[in-house]
Order: C-alpha cells, then sequence, then structure tokens
C-alpha cells in the first residue's frame, strides 16, 4: 500500500511530507526530488522506480504530488487515490497552489489523516469529510451524541454521500449534458477516428433521501421497450436538440458515479441512485457511431520554394442553421522557422502568435450550415536544418448548443417516499453543451 | 505553526513533554496536530513516549467515535515496543465498538500492529477477531479488514488466513455492491486470489462482478478485470457466456483511455498484457490506440506497442498510414519505434510487406539520420523473413553507408553487406572501408563484421584472401575481446580445416524469424495476468523483482481449466494457461548459443572481462601458424560445389538414400516432452502419514521433478529435504526442496523441484533406477522410481544428415537393436511431429515399396547419441524400431521410452 505521500514545489522544496510505513525512509524525499523533479529532462513515465522504491506522480500546475511504495500496490488506485486528493483540497481551499497548500498545511495534514489510513485509502467523499473536518475547528463538546453518530454512520455507511435530513422549500435540479467531440481527419477529409466523451453533470437541491431514475435514449432500453413514451423533460431549452431524427444512439460504454446501484443497471440497464446534495458527476458515456462532427475544416498547404508558404483553410459548419456555434478557434500550426505571415480572414479575427508557432483564427459566433474561410502567406527563414516540419495537425475549439452524439434527456423522475413532495413538484432543467475535444485535421 | 517545516526537522524532539501535556485538549483540531507531532518523534524519545500512554487509553474510551477512532489510529503508528503492548486492551475493545467508524479504524490498526509485532497479534488473538469482522453488518469495516487480512496473509503464504469458501467469498460480494470505492478495489484484490471449485462457481462470481466494469474508478475497473480475466481460465470457450464475457470486457478496457495521461498509462501496460493473452477482446479496437498529437511521450510509446500488437491483414493499411504519419514526429525515441513499428508490421503481416518496404524506402529518402539507421535495422529482419525478395533495395541502402554511426545500424547494414555479398559488385570495398577503424567499433560491430567478411570470403574466395585474412588477424590477435578471439578463432579453424564444412556451416540456410517480438514469455504473462492494476502489471516485471523481503513474492499463477462434469482431464491439456498449445518462436535473443554460431546474432553480446595473457595467445598463433599457411595457398582450398557433396556420401553407401535429404530443417519446438501422469511414489502407510506421488517433466531444456506431497497423518510437517542417490546418469536436485510452510495434515502441496545432471555417477540396475530420500520433522524415508528415459533427451539432437549417414555406418552391427512396437494408429507425420516433441528428430525421411522409414536421432545429457530406423507400413499398427548406439545398454529404455511417447 501507499508507504508515504510528499508534495513539492516547482523547485523541489518539500511542502507536505507523510509517511505512512515505516518501510520508507527519510532520503525518500530527496530521492524523488532529485532523480524527477530535478532531472530537467521530460518526463518519461509517471511511475518511477529508485532503488526499489516505486514513485508515483502527478502535477496540477506548477506543484508536484508524489505517492511512494516498496510493495507491489495496485498502480491504479494510486492514481486515482492521488487524483481524488487534488479534488479534495480543491474543494476544500480552491486552486492547488504553492501559497494555498502553505496556508492550508494544518487541513492537509488533518486530510490525510483521514483519508489514508496505513496507506488504505478511506473515505474520500468531500460532503462526508465536510461534516467533521472544517477549517474553522470543532469543538468536540459541541457535537450531540446523535451528530457523531451520524458523522461515523455517514463516512463508513451505505450511503457515506448524502447525509439524512437535508430541507430545500424549493425542490429544484439542473441536468447538464456536457459533451466533448474528438476527432482526427486526414488532408484528404476521411475520418481517421472520431468519438465523443460525455458526461451528464446534476445538482440537485432536493429534500430528503430522494430515489432517482435517470432516462435517456439509450438504443438497448429504447429497443427493449419497443416505441416507449418520451416525457421530455427540457424546460431551459424547449427546442429539441439538432438532428431529432434520430430516435436513439447506442452507447459504447458508460461508467457511473459510485451512487447508482451498478448491479440494476447490469441486468435491467436502468440508472438509479439516491443522489449527493449538489452538484456531481452522475455518468461518463462514450459513443463512436453516428456522431454529428458539428464542423468540418479543409486545409491546403503549398510550400512555395524553400522560404514561403501559402495556406488555406475553409471551415465548414455542419448542424442546424437556426443554431449558434459559439467560442469558434482554428489553430493553423507554423514552421519553427517563420520570418512573417500575411492573413486575410472573411470572418472574425486570426493573428500570428509566434510564441505559439501558430496563427489563432478566430470566430465568436457562426450559424450552421455556413462556411468561412481564411488564406495565409507565411515567410520562412532559410534554415540549414536537414529535418522537415513535422506539419502539427490544425486544431479547432467550438461551443455547440446541442450533444453531438445525439443523446437525449427521456426522463429524470424523483420519488421521496417519506416527505411529501411528488415527481411534479420538482423542478427540472435540462441543458447539452457540446465543445470540442481533441478536433484534429491533419494537413 | 504556519510552515510545514515544523514537522519535517528534528529540533522539535525537545519539546516532547510540553507537546504532550497538550494531549489532554478538548479542541479536536489541536489533538490531532499533538498526535501527528507523537507520531513523528515518539520513535526518538521511547522514554518520553510512554508519558502519552494514558492519554491514549482515556481517549480510546472517549464517548466520542470520533476520538476513540483517532487514539487507536495513531495508537498504531506508534512504534515503540513498551507503547505498543498497551496498544493491546483497548485494540481489542475498539474492534468490538458498537460505532461502524471506530471498527474500520481498528481494523486497519491490526495490520498495523502485525507490522510491529507479529507474534504478538497471534497471541492475542486478533486475527480471529479480524475474520469475524469479514462478517460485519458495516461494508466499510469488511472492506478494511479484508485488506489487512490480505495484507498479514501475504507475509503468511499459504497460512490460509483468509480462508477463502463459497460462503465467505458471498459475504464479500454481497459487500462489494456497498460498499466505497476504495472498498471495492480490495475486496477485488483479494477476490482474484480466489481459486473457485469448478466453472459453475467461476461463473457465478463473474456475473457479480461484472457490474463493477461500468464504475467510474479506473482502479475499480482494472481490479474487476483481473478477476474476471483469471476466473475465465476456468471456463470453457463453448460456453455462450465465455463469449458474451469476452465482448463486456472491451468496452470498458477503451474507456480507460479517456481517463488523465497517468491513469492511461497504467491502462496501457495492462491492455499490452491482456492483449497478448487474449487477443481476441480488442482486435476490433485498432482506433482507440491511435496516437494524439498532444498525447505525453509514455502514452504515446505504449500505445504504439499496442498497434503493432493489434495490427492484421484487416487493418493494416491504416496503421501503416499512421505509423508514416508518427515516423516525422518531433520526438527521436518515438519516431524511432514508429520506423520499427513499420518493419514489424512487414514481419508480422507477409500482405503488407510490399507496402512496409516502400515506406521504409520512402522514409530513408528524407535522410533524417536516425530514421535512415532505423530503418535499416529493421529492414535486415525483413531480410531474414522474406529471404530473397526485397534485395532490389539493397543499392539504396548502400547509398546511406557514410551516414550510419549507431552500432546497430551499422552491424545490421554489415550484415546485409556479407549475406548478399554475391549480388554486391563492390562488396569486398565496403567491407575493407569499415576495417580501417576496426578496433573503434563496438564489439557488435566487430563481430559482425568478422562474419560478413567470413561469408564474402566463402562466396567470393579469390578476390577476398588478403581481407579475411587481416580480419582474422585483427579478431584473434589484437582483440581484448573473448567473444571476439574465439568466433575468429573457430572461423579460422573451419576455414583451414574444412572447407566445405566451413561453408555449410557459415553459410547455411538460416531459419526463418516468425513474426511476433517482444512477446512476454508465458509463464511469466500468466503471473502477471494475476497482477493486473498493480505496479508488476506496470513494470511488467513479477513482484519478487522489485519489492524487497517475503512481503508480496508469492508466485501467483492461473487456476488450471476444470469442468465440473468431467473430473480428470489428460495430463496434455493439464498445464494452465496455454491454451493455444503450440508457443509462438521468437527471435532469438543474445546468448542463444545457436544462433550465434549461425551468424544469427542481432543483440550486442555482453562482453567478458578480458583474460588475455601473453603465454596463452602466443600457444594459440601457433597452432594456428600452419594452418593459415594452407588456408590461403593450399590447393584444397577452393570449395567444390556444394551440391555434390551430400550426393557423393549417398552414393558411397549404396542404398537408395540420397533422396532422403529434402527435409526442412527447423529450429525444435520449444514445448515440453510427453509428460508420464503422476504416480504415487510413496505410499502414506510406508512413511509415517506422508504421501509422495509425483512424475518427471522436461520443458525447454530443463528437467524437474513435479512433487505431490499429502499430509495423511494428524500432525503438523515441516522441515522438508530431499537427496537423491548415486545414479546412471548423474540426475541430482538443482535446488533443495522448498516447500514454504508446515503442511497441514490432509493438506496437499504441489512442488516441481528442477533437476540437474551434474550429480555423481553409478550404474543402475535397471539403468533407470532413481532412489531417493525424502525427509520430514518425523523421519526420513526411502523410495525407489524408474524415471522415462526421454527426460534426458535433449533439445540440440538432431544430428545433421551426412554425420547421421556416417554414425549409422560406424557403429558396429553388433549394437543394432530391434524392437517392435505394437497397436499404434498414428502415420508417419503423426509420430514424427510426436516424438520431436520430446527431443527425438527425424533427420531423413524415405518411403520404401509403401512403407515410410524414418531415420530419427537423439541425443542424452551424457552425449550418447542414438540412432533410430523406424519402419511404418500404412495400415499396419506394428511398426519396426532399429536402434544403434555405441552404448547398446540404452537401447531397451529409448525402445521403452518411444513405447510411451507414442502410446499416450
Amino acid at each position: 500500500m501507499i508507504g508515504g505521500l510528499f508534495i513539492y514545489n516547482h523547485k523541489g522544496e518539500v511542502l507536505i511530507s507523510r509517511v505512512y510505513r515505516d518501510d520508507i525512509g527519510r532520503n525518500a524525499v530527496d530521492a524523488f526530488r532529485v532523480n524527477v523533479i530535478h532531472a530537467r529532462q521530460q518526463v518519461r513515465s509517471p511511475v518511477t522506480n529508485i532503488a526499489r522504491t516505486s514513485f508515483f506522480h502527478v502535477k496540477r500546475s506548477n506543484i508536484w504530488l508524489a505517492a511512494v511504495t516498496k510493495q507491489n500496490v495496485n498502480a491504479a488506485m494510486v492514481f486515482e487515490f492521488l487524483y481524488k486528493m487534488c479534488d479534495v483540497m480543491a474543494a476544500y481551499f480552491g486552486k492547488i497552489s504553492e501559497e494555498n497548500i502553505k496556508n492550508n498545511f494544518v487541513l492537509i495534514y488533518e486530510l490525510l489523516d483521514e483519508i489514508l489510513d496505513f496507506g488504505y485509502p478511506q473515505n474520500s467523499e468531500t460532503g462526508a469529510l465536510k461534516t467533521f473536518i472544517t477549517q474553522q475547528g470543532i469543538k468536540s463538546q459541541h457535537q450531540t451524541k446523535e451528530e457523531q453518530s451520524q458523522i461515523t454512520s455517514q463516512v463508513t455507511g451505505q450511503i457515506g454521500w448524502r447525509r439524512e435530513g437535508i430541507k430545500y422549500r424549493r425542490n429544484e435540479l439542473f441536468l447538464d449534458v456536457l459533451e466533448s467531440v474528438n476527432l482526427l481527419m486526414s488532408p484528404q477529409g476521411q475520418v481517421l477516428s472520431a468519438h465523443v466523451s460525455g458526461r451528464v453533470v446534476m445538482k440537485s437541491y432536493l429534500s430528503g433521501m430522494p430515489e432517482c431514475k435517470f432516462g435517456m435514449n439509450d438504443k438497448i432500453v429504447i429497443e427493449k421497450q419497443g416505441k416507449g413514451t418520451a416525457d421530455e423533460t427540457s424546460k431551459r431549452r424547449p427546442s429539441a436538440p439538432a438532428h431529432s431524427g434520430k430516435q436513439s444512439i447506442a452507447i459504447d460504454d458508460c461508467t457511473f458515479h459510485q451512487c447508482v446501484r451498478l448491479s440494476k443497471f447490469d441486468s435491467e440497464r436502468s440508472i438509479s441512485f439516491i443522489p449527493p446534495d449538489g452538484e456531481f458527476e452522475l455518468m461518463r458515456y462514450r459513443t463512436t457511431k453516428d456522431i454529428i462532427l458539428p464542423f468540418r475544416v479543409i486545409p491546403l498547404v503549398r510550400e512555395v520554394g524553400r522560404t514561403k508558404l501559402e495556406v488555406k483553410v475553409v471551415i465548414k459548419s455542419n448542424f442546424k442553421p437556426s443554431l449558434l456555434a459559439q467560442k469558434i478557434e482554428v489553430r493553423i500550426p507554423t514552421p519553427l522557422n517563420t520570418s512573417g505571415v500575411q492573413v486575410i480572414c472573411m470572418k472574425g479575427k486570426a493573428k500570428y502568435k509566434a510564441s505559439e508557432n501558430a496563427i489563432v483564427w478566430k470566430i465568436k459566433r457562426m450559424a450552421g450550415m455556413k462556411e468561412s474561410q481564411i488564406s495565409a502567406e507565411i515567410e520562412l527563414l532559410p534554415t540549414n536544418d536537414k529535418k522537415k516540419w513535422a506539419r502539427p495537425p490544425i486544431s479547432m475549439n467550438f461551443e455547440v448548443p446541442f450533444a453531438p452524439s445525439g443523446l437525449k434527456v427521456r426522463y429524470l423522475k424523483v420519488f421521496e417516499p417519506k416527505l411529501n413532495y411528488s415527481d411534479h413538484d420538482v423542478i427540472k432543467w435540462v441543458r447539452y453543451i457540446g465543445r470540442s475535444g481533441i478536433y484534429e485535421t491533419r494537413c | 505553526m504556519t510552515d510545514s517545516k515544523y514537522f519535517t526537522t528534528t529540533k522539535e524532539s525537545a519539546l516532547f513533554p510540553d507537546v504532550v501535556n497538550c494531549m489532554q485538549t478538548d479542541n479536536l483540531e489541536l489533538k490531532k496536530l499533538v498526535y501527528l507531532y507523537l507520531m513523528n518523534y515518539a520513535k526518538s524519545q521511547p522514554d518520553m513516549a510512554i508519558m502519552a500512554v494514558n492519554t491514549f487509553v482515556k481517549d480510546c474510551e472517549d464517548p466520542n467515535p470520533l476520538i476513540r477512532a483517532l487514539a487507536v489510529r495513531t495508537m498504531g503508528c506508534i512504534r515503540v515496543d513498551k507503547i505498543t503492548e498497551y496498544l493491546c486492551e483497548p485494540l481489542r475493545k475498539c474492534l468490538k465498538d458498537e460505532d461502524p467508524y471506530v471498527r474500520k479504524t481498528a481494523a486497519v490498526c491490526v495490520a498495523k500492529l502485525h507490522d510491529i509485532n507479529a507474534q504478538l497479534v497471534e497471541d492475542q488473538g486478533f486475527l480471529d477477531t479480524l475474520k469475524d469482522l469479514i462478517s460485519d453488518s458495516n461494508p466499510m469495516v469488511v472492506a478494511n479488514a479484508v485488506a489487512a487480512l490480505s495484507e498479514i496473509a501475504e507475509s503468511h503464504p499459504s497460512s490460509n488466513l483468509l480462508d477463502l469458501n463459497p460462503q465467505s467469498i458471498n459475504k464479500l460480494l454481497t459487500a462489494l455492491n456497498e460498499c466505497t470505492e476504495w472498498g471495492q478495489i480490495f475486496i477485488l484484490d483479494c477476490l482474484a486470489n480466489y481459486t473457485p471449485k469448478d466453472d459453475r462457481e467461476a461463473q457465478s462470481i463473474c456475473e457479480r462482478v461484472t457490474p463493477r466494469l461500468s464504475h467510474a474508478n479506473s482502479a475499480v475497473v482494472l481490479s474487476a478485470v483481473k478477476v474476471l480475466m483469471k476466473f475465465m481460465e476456468m471456463l470453457s470457450k463453448d460456453l455462450d457466456y465465455y463469449g458474451t464475457l469476452l465482448k463486456k470486457l472491451a468496452p470498458p478496457l477503451v474507456t480507460l483511455l479517456s481517463a488523465e495521461p497517468e491513469l492511461q498509462y497504467v491502462a496501457l501496460r495492462n491492455i499490452n498484457l491482456i492483449v497478448q493473452k487474449r487477443p481476441e477482446i480488442l482486435k476490433h479496437e485498432m482506433k482507440v490506440f491511435f496516437v494524439k498529437y498532444n498525447d505525453p511521450i509514455y502514452v504515446k510509446l505504449e500505445k504504439l506497442d499496442i498497434m503493432i500488437r493489434l495490427a492484421s491483414q484487416a487493418n493494416i493499411a491504416q496503421v501503416l498510414a499512421e505509423l508514416k504519419e508518427y515516423a516525422t514526429e518531433v520526438d527521436v525515441d518515438f519516431v524511432r519505434k514508429a520506423v520499427r513499428a513499420i518493419g514489424r508490421c512487414a514481419i508480422k503481416v507477409e500482405q503488407s510487406a510490399e507496402r512496409c518496404v516502400s515506406t521504409l524506402l520512402d522514409l530513408i529518402q528524407t535522410k533524417v539520420n536516425y530514421v535512415v539507421q532505423e530503418a535499416i535495422v529493421v529492414i535486415k529482419d525483413i531480410f531474414r523473413k522474406y529471404p530473397n525478395k526485397y534485395e532490389s533495395v539493397i543499392a539504396t541502402l548502400c547509398e546511406n553507408l557514410d551516414s550510419l554511426d549507431e552500432p546497430e545500424a551499422r552491424a545490421a547494414m554489415i550484415w546485409i553487406v556479407g549475406e548478399y555479398a554475391e549480388r554486391i559488385d563492390n562488396a569486398d570495398e565496403l567491407l575493407e572501408s569499415f576495417l580501417e577503424g576496426f578496433h573503434d567499433e563496438s564489439t557488435q560491430v566487430q563481430l559482425q563484421l568478422l562474419t560478413a567478411i567470413v561469408k564474402l570470403f566463402l562466396k567470393k574466395p579469390t578476390e577476398t584472401q588478403e581481407l579475411v585474412q587481416q580480419v582474422l588477424s585483427l579478431a584473434t590477435q589484437d582483440s581484448d575481446n573473448p567473444d571476439l578471439r574465439d568466433r575468429g578463432y573457430i572461423y579460422w579453424r573451419l576455414l583451414s580445416t574444412d572447407p566445405v564444412a566451413a561453408k555449410e556451416v557459415v553459410l547455411a540456410e538460416k531459419p526463418l524469424i516468425s513474426e511476433e517480438t517482444d512477446l512476454i514469455e508465458p509463464t511469466l504473462l500468466d503471473e502477471l495476468i494475476c497482477y493486473i492494476g498493480t505496479l508488476a502489471s506496470v513494470y511488467h516485471k513479477p513482484p519478487s523483482a522489485f519489492v524487497e523481503g517475503g512481503r508480496g513474492v508469492v508466485h501467483k499463477s492461473l487456476p488450471p481449466r476444470t469442468a465440473s462434469s468431467e473430473s480428470t482431464e489428460s495430463p496434455e491439456t493439464a498445464p494452465a494457461g496455454a491454451p493455444s498449445g503450440e508457443q509462438p518462436d521468437v527471435i532469438p535473443t543474445q546468448g542463444d548459443l545457436l544462433g550465434d554460431l549461425l551468424n544469427l546474432d542481432l543483440g550486442p553480446p555482453v562482453s567478458g572481462p578480458p583474460l588475455a595473457t601473453t603465454s596463452v595467445q602466443m600457444g594459440a598463433v601457433d597452432l594456428l601458424g600452419g594452418g593459415l599457411d594452407s588456408l590461403i595457398g593450399g590447393p584444397n582450398f577452393v570449395a567444390p560445389p556444394a551440391a555434390a557433396v551430400p550426393a557423393n556420401l549417398g552414393a558411397s553407401m549404396g542404398s537408395g538414400l540420397s533422396d532422403l535429404f529434402d527435409l526442412t530443417s527447423g529450429v525444435g519446438t520449444l514445448s515440453g516432452s510427453y509428460v508420464v501422469p503422476k504416480a504415487v511414489w510413496l505410499p502414506a502407510m510406508k512413511a509415517k502419514g506422508l504421501e509422495i506421488s509425483g512424475t518427471f517433466t522436461r520443458q525447454v531444456g530443463s528437467i524437474s521433478m513435479d512433487l505431490q506431497l499429502t499430509n495423511k497423518a494428524l500432525q503438523v510437517m515441516t522441515d522438508f529435504a530431499i537427496q537423491f542417490n548415486r545414479n546412471s546418469f548423474g540426475l541430482a536436485p538443482a535446488a533443495p526442496l522448498q516447500v514454504h510452510a508446515p503442511l497441514s495434515p490432509n493438506q496437499t502441496v504441489e512442488i516441481s523441484l528442477p533437476l540437474n545432471t551434474v550429480g555423481s555417477v553409478m550404474k543402475m540396475e535397471p539403468l533407470n533406477n532413481l532412489q531417493v530420500a525424502v525427509k520430514n520433522n518425523i523421519d526420513v524415508f526411502y523410495f525407489s522410481t524408474l524415471y522415462p528415459l526421454h527426460i534426458l533427451f535433449v533439445e540440440d539432437g538432431k544430428m545433421d544428415r551426412q554425420m547421421f549417414l556416417a554414425t549409422w555406418k560406424d557403429i558396429p552391427n553388433e549394437n543394432e537393436a530391434q524392437f517392435q512396437i505394437r497397436d499404434c494408429p498414428l502415420n508417419a507425420e503423426a509420430v514424427s511431429s510426436r516424438l520431436q516433441g520430446s527431443n527425438i528428430f527425424t533427420v531423413a525421411k524415405r518411403n520404401v515399396e509403401a512403407q515410410d522409414m524414418l531415420y530419427q536421432s537423439l541425443k542424452l545429457t551424457n552425449g550418447i547419441w542414438v540412432l533410430a530406423e523406424l519402419r511404418i507400413q500404412p495400415g499396419n499398427p506394428s511398426f519396426t524400431l532399429s536402434l544403434k548406439c555405441r552404448a547398446p545398454e540404452v537401447s531397451q529404455h529409448v525402445y521403452q521410452a518411444y513405447e510411451t511417447i507414442l502410446k499416450n
């Protein structure tokens, strides 16, 4: 199991050092600093073995978190734990920075003591932790006996993510379907790989211990039910997303928040759960079939002699004309020996950014079924560098108000048998946002 | 206290008494800090630490469960013996506390205490209490108890601490649905150590584990994959469920690739193992392993590896297009690996070879130095795989000769020049140019150059005498490297004594290399599958390679396939984890002696310490002095046409044997010999309750004795040891008998004892008699057993065809023995391949008057050759076996070996 946990600043100075096991010596802290942080080269592996001691590290901005062990631990678990640790710290004091860590170091030690015991991760749900690890410091005598046992039963209980007795005057929930669409396209316009990785994020403000059931246009469910009735819950955006002709979608795989009953999903494919209070990620999913690619990029790069490049890029939007895409950004890489660039674009603004070796073309808004074009002349310095320019792909960023996978929320039913509010009293909001993931076209 | 340094320097230990005084505070936050201080400094001031004991004990009874838990958690972390003693009572109370939070903390504390003082834990009976916690009503308590027990069990292998049985497994599976993500990991990792009793139980566990594949936590997913991969081994492939399970595994594995890069890396390293074990799972998922421009380098390299493993005829076009793209990237390591991958695709997918070669040529045209060098290295492999097919590209390669500066690329180029010397007009000039800086080259290049020039000489003897003389003297006289000198001398002697033989050896047809490279050795692979998700699977090394001490070094293996319907299975199918039967050929790596002599060396040999002393060198030169003269000037030196040689010999035999040599020579298969089923050697009645049964096996060149020890007495057995009496072939244990733990009553342990043949020799009657003494804490027992002779047949028992003819003639006729093998329904091919499995090699085969004649050779560990002629009449199940051997007494036993192998 995890033998110790160190946090370093960018210089390799130790900010936090917590050793859980006797087999980790004091010199382990230095070994990692010398061999990894000060190695001054690209990290070749997130797992390093130095003198029979293994170091797992992740980096958040310029802070290094390293878990260290001498045993054959579950490596996936260690990384999952490090991410979780970052989440917990962020939930307590915001951004993970050297200053924040120094200011909260008492709190961090307290957290480390609670979420890791003898190197075994324990309950790390922020909701539960916040009930008894508070920044103000709680006096033990101020808690009543009931409160104490409530805390401990929540930390260890089956529903560790929600406490009892939550009350809201207005029962309300928000569902965000957030998708990032990833594409790798060949210069000839052939799709090399495309997939959507989506998340359903839920914000719930519900009283009591509500039992929820979530339904979407999952092909397997729809086919099972025949033509099921679609009780639309979208209120915030009543217009159905683009390409509504598609009835159901094939989900390659999905994973759920720990509140979802997995065995029920496995047997009936129904998604039922008691949600944590506030915001959480209900599920993640991935689709690869019938993806709506919101944009198509058509590049044309011509080398004119040894000192000049001509680049022409056309982008075409491919969705309902009534919808608007936002925050469009096309990034056209330029060679390292670029000396000057002249750009002409029909729409938006384009600029050559020498520090990023790219032409960045920004368009605020663009409706569906339109196209736009940019052309650029790139002057090159003559070099004797034999190596050819690697021609990195043209990448794109955007945001569209529909789900490129075609996913639709069919219902989210809420039952709370003990309290007297019904599914109809709950105000529900659904929103779809499609963003670009790694959306690249080779040129 | 605003700076973390307060806890990392040692000056503060002076404040000990003052800090301990603060312990009794009511402020929980302050209390936690004081406890933290104690954990860090108690060890340096054990006497002072005693002062804290009272407060600890008091806190363990505090009405607030959080404080009780805090106290017991902290106490376990203070590694001071005196304190540990006081810990026992509070711990016992906390293990039975009414609050689950305290119980879950106490469960982990038992593991802590065990780490400090294992004996104390056992004496105090904490282990039993811990076992009871597995049935606790709270899932987190169960999870922590499982984690603690698993850890304690690791330091006591085979203590049966976890005592997994269908009932306790059921409890764990129930808790699995309810506990936190971390608890699920502990439970799944523990489940993976269980071996279900039959396929039905395995299936029902799999069914209850599969829902975990949809968990958001990647570690839960990977641990579930581990359980499934392991238990799948027990399921029959015909089962519908087996197919469903395979299909269910792919999507979650692909999903892992959208996690954070560090987790992707862990997942990819594991997928690499899974793809080798069960390629069918991900064969349609090639695209997800395409490299993204922004992937960290470690993810890119791993993806590339998996792409090659998944490459097949169906997707090769896509893969090649990708690889070509990668070859233009920035990172040098990545580009190199991409170029190498193109070559591996050519070797793996024959249909794509041509496209791969042209892609490589395009890359060579880029003139990027490291790309060119890498391309040449892989083209050499392609030549090995498809000889006489792509030699047209040699001209292009030669153009780039000057730009090669890495040893591996230079060596590869030299190999190509030497191998195709007859087609390269200026081969001698090219090689001569390398020779100028001979001493500055690395060993790898020197060895390759030596071989290449000898090859050139054998092909074009007239123009290159001076060159070969020069390289031989450079290698033998001016070099400090023993490998180089040895090889130089071997060539020199070969050339000076028998140029024909030299030609046969040096220009021998090389075995083709096969498709897969870098495969993990199957037994290691099976072990690593049991460690999916852990560090071992990331390093691709067994835990013993990086874990210190005894912890975690228990050897794990996949469960054997058992079906509830059939009780026993034939022993051939019994070895675990080898469903595909034959093992893939692998490009010979360094240290492969046979390959080395046949100049197949592809990796740099490990250079030994230079042991040159002048006297040795002088003597050697002297010995060869005359030889060299005859080598250079002798009239017998011009080699006769190679084809004439076997014809001549064949004619002198006077029988129609000359047509019998059209067998393709291949490297012997790696699979092991036939294994006789275990027999009881020592019945329990004769050995005070110890029953020993066993058999002998030979696998990949090593002999072992597979023993099964059963304790049928009522007392525990310990201190096992084994000894052999002197015997005919010097068989002796190569390692002491290792029975890791005491053998409790009714327990059976399986041990494979490696043997060697370097023990003392004494002729036994019968020849294959082996007398064994086994000792345990009760007594010493003796028994004798007969070993089948074929465990002594060595892998290089294939005799050259001419040698066979000569030896056959040479052995006097009175040494010939004839036997009948009756009732064997096999045909000649089947016989030949089955015997080959046990290292009896068919040298030649011919068909005379509708009879198949097989000429076979085998060699015993002590160097005795046995030649055999097997006559098979189609339709007649009786074979006639004639054996010729210089030591006729072995014939009878060889015949018995034939019988055993053919009839089972």
